[in-house]
């Protein structure tokens, strides 16, 4: 087990990928010579060369687009996208190309892309440098949508989002980049848990909390000040956005009566929204209380001074936990 | 800024005045920055003010500016006041986009700036609606528009340059060619380097410019500016500049060398007219003292006023996602 970071785990995780498989590449604005703006490309460039990192110019709708003309022809592109603001010159080859081409090919085409997002707020920056825009690619068929919450998962899944066939959007929670864990680098992934399954990171028997990504740490947080109170949550790191798993969910809340989800992302029509509907149907009389959210106000992502006003914490999370106890 | 002079040397001294209030701004900032007093993402000017100063001499109030996230001194030559641009980079209400716009989003829509953006290439387009407004509503003025060499990669730039030249709209496209798109330098992010021929290919008078010296981007903008505004559709300045600076205040700077740094220095635009002026017996040392303990005394006014400066309520924040009133 090694200490890394989840910067670091993300950069041991895709030098494995492309020691692994020589057609596997890396392009993006800056990812070479720099070694990305949050350094997980760092020095990548330098051992596997300008051919296989490659440092574009400032052209995303160019980058996913090459990269869906390189995957056509059997490469494994790794697309960076700077910022989560700056993926929307890209949003056009995304939901219009890459994620329809497979589907319309009758599974005659495979576009094996990743592209990594960093997201989400809390680092004093802006708008468009702190947003959280999954839920748009969440809403589009064709996409597997994941977030990792910590380096041993980071570490991981993007070796699995590299070697899946499906074109993968990959988010970063770009706050918890210098967050750290042990990692296993000897294990290899095959021993991982899949990155399309969530994960019970605390088991309780009172309200399950649904999280991902940035949210994951404040939900862990949120739990050990709660069972210090009595109230034993359950904290589930969904890790696939889209799809869900929906099983392991199911069985928590049916298990609890009681679902919280939290996010940084907008509760209006958030994932959030899809899974209280999903919740509420299937789980339907094992409930004690409605589904309730957690996420960001909606307004455009605030300025740095009041951002922790606008972001999700362990009060904000807690005072749902309290809600849903008093139905 | 101030106008005080009138003949040819008043008015130099006036350009002179102009840049260094803006060197001044910045090297405050990256005080302030360093401190911990201003949060955020912040990119400096310093460098490349001649092109700021130099362009807005060839601009009436009427004309319309569009900037990007580098535009602390295309704001200040703008004429928004001193304190509203300070305050606004403390993220405070007294701020000229009330706090919520940052270091990147300076706004003042009354002086007709109409922003930064920390889009690269994002504002483009806005350009081109603007100018499409002066000429279906036949009112003869400019819109001027600041971006950098990076963002000539982007399809945003290419749909306007084609928009612009089609319909003969009255924009003066201000490229501010610095070398670098953050740590990518212009040959590796351009097919054609040579910027002005790219825009000419548009079918618009295109031409580079000496972006170090303040009288010669004066004199290129004022014949740009003239035509534009007499009907002569979009016209091009490529504008050869350098930023001293780090991209922003993160930045390790590993993709240029100290001595290229240097040797642009030399060239300060600030000094290179002080200079000129001084050999003409146009200026004295004890005038330029006296314009820099000036500067510094508004600096400092405008600093302990944004520093006491409230900052908008939490509760206002859900304010202005709507246009007030009954839909
Ligand atoms: C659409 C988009 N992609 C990427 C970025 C990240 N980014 C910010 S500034 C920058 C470099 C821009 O270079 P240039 O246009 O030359 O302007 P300069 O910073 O040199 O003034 C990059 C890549 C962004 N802000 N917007
Ligand atoms: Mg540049």
């Amino acid at each position: 087990m090694t200490v890394l970071t989840l910067s670091r785990a993300l950069n041991e995780g895709l030098r494995k990928a492309m020691e692994n498989d020589p057609k596997v590449l890396i392009m993006g604005e800056d990812v070479g010579k720099l070694g990305g703006v949050f350094r997980v490309t760092d020095g990548l460039q330098k051992d596997f060369g300008e051919d296989r990192v490659m440092d574009t110019p400032l052209a995303e709708s160019g980058i996913v687009g090459t990269a869906i003309g390189l995957a056509l022809r059997g490469y494994r592109p790794v697309c960076e996208i700077q910022f989560d603001g700056f993926i929307f010159p890209a949003f056009d080859q995304i939901v219009s190309q890459l994620a329809k081409m497979p589907y319309r090919s009758g599974g005659v085409v495979k576009l094996p892309i990743v592209i990594r997002v960093p997201f989400g707020g809390g680092i004093g920056a802006v708008e468009h440098h702190s947003e959280s825009p999954e839920v748009f690619f969440v809403h589009t068929s064709g996409l597997r949508v994941i977030s990792c919450g910590d380096p041993a998962d980071g570490y991981a899944m993007i070796q699995q989002a590299i070697s899946s066939d499906d074109p993968v959007l990959f988010f970063e929670p770009k706050r918890r980049y210098w967050d750290k864990t042990e990692v296993d680098l000897a294990g290899g992934v095959a021993a991982a848990l899949p990155m399309d399954r969530a994960r019970t990171l605390a088991s309780g028997t009172d309200v399950t909390v649904l999280c991902y990504g940035p949210m994951v740490r404040t939900c862990m947080e949120a739990a050990a000040a709660a069972e210090s109170e009595g109230r034993s949550i359950e904290v589930i790191d969904l890790r696939s956005l889209s799809p869900l798993d929906t099983e392991t969910i199911f069985a928590s809340v049916r298990k609890t009566g009681r679902c919280v989800v939290v996010h940084e992302a907008p509760v209006t029509a958030g994932l959030g929204a899809e899974i209280a509907a999903r919740v509420t149907q299937e789980c339907f009389y094992h409930l004690e209380a409605p589904v309730l959210r957690v996420g960001g106000y909606s307004t455009p992502y605030p300025p740095a001074r009041i951002e922790e006003h606008y972001l999700p914490d362990l009060d904000r999370v807690l005072d749902a936990v309290d809600r849903a106890f008093a139905y | 800024m101030t106008r005080s002079g009138t003949g040819d040397a008043a008015h130099q001294l006036d350009l002179l005045r102009d840049m260094m209030a803006i060197r001044q701004f910045e090297e405050r900032c990256a005080e302030l920055y360093s401190a911990g007093e201003i949060r955020g993402f912040v990119h400096l000017y310093s460098g490349e003010e001649a092109v700021a100063v130099g362009v807005s001499q060839a601009l009436t109030a009427d004309d319309s500016v569009v900037s990007t996230y580098r535009e602390h001194g295309h704001a200040l030559v703008r004429g928004l006041p001193l304190d509203a641009v300070m305050a606004e980079m403390y993220g405070k209400a007294t701020g000229c986009s009330g706090g919520r716009g940052g270091s990147m989003h300076l706004f003042d829509a009354g002086r007709r700036f109409y922003g930064g953006n920390a889009i690269v290439g994002g504002g483009l387009p806005l350009a081109v609606g603007l100018a499409l407004a002066d000429k279906m509503r036949g009112i003869s003025r400019v819109t001027a528009c600041f971006f950098g060499d990076g963002a000539v990669a982007e399809g945003e730039f290419h749909e306007s340059m084609n928009l612009a030249a089609l319909w003969n709209l009255p924009v003066l496209f201000c490229c501010e060619n610095n070398r670098y798109a953050m740590g990518t330098a212009l040959e590796r992010s351009h097919s054609q380097p040579n910027l002005a021929l790219r825009a000419a290919s548009y079918g618009m008078p295109a031409w580079p410019v000496d972006g170090m010296d303040v009288l010669a981007v004066e004199r290129s903008a004022g014949l740009a500016a003239e035509a534009v505004r007499s009907g002569g559709g979009p016209h091009f300045l490529e504008l050869r500049t350098y930023r001293f600076r780090a991209h922003s205040m993160y930045d390790p700077e590993l993709y240029r060398d100290k001595a290229e740094v240097e040797r642009w220095r030399e060239r300060d635009p600030i000094t290179a007219l002080a200079d000129r002026m001084r050999a003409d017996g146009e200026v004295s040392d004890a005038q330029i003292t006296v314009i820099e303990a000036e500067l510094t005394a508004a600096l400092d006014a405008a600093v302990a006023a944004a520093r006491d400066a409230p900052v908008e309520p939490v509760e206002s924040l859900t304010s202005n996602v709507y246009a007030p009133g009954a839909v």
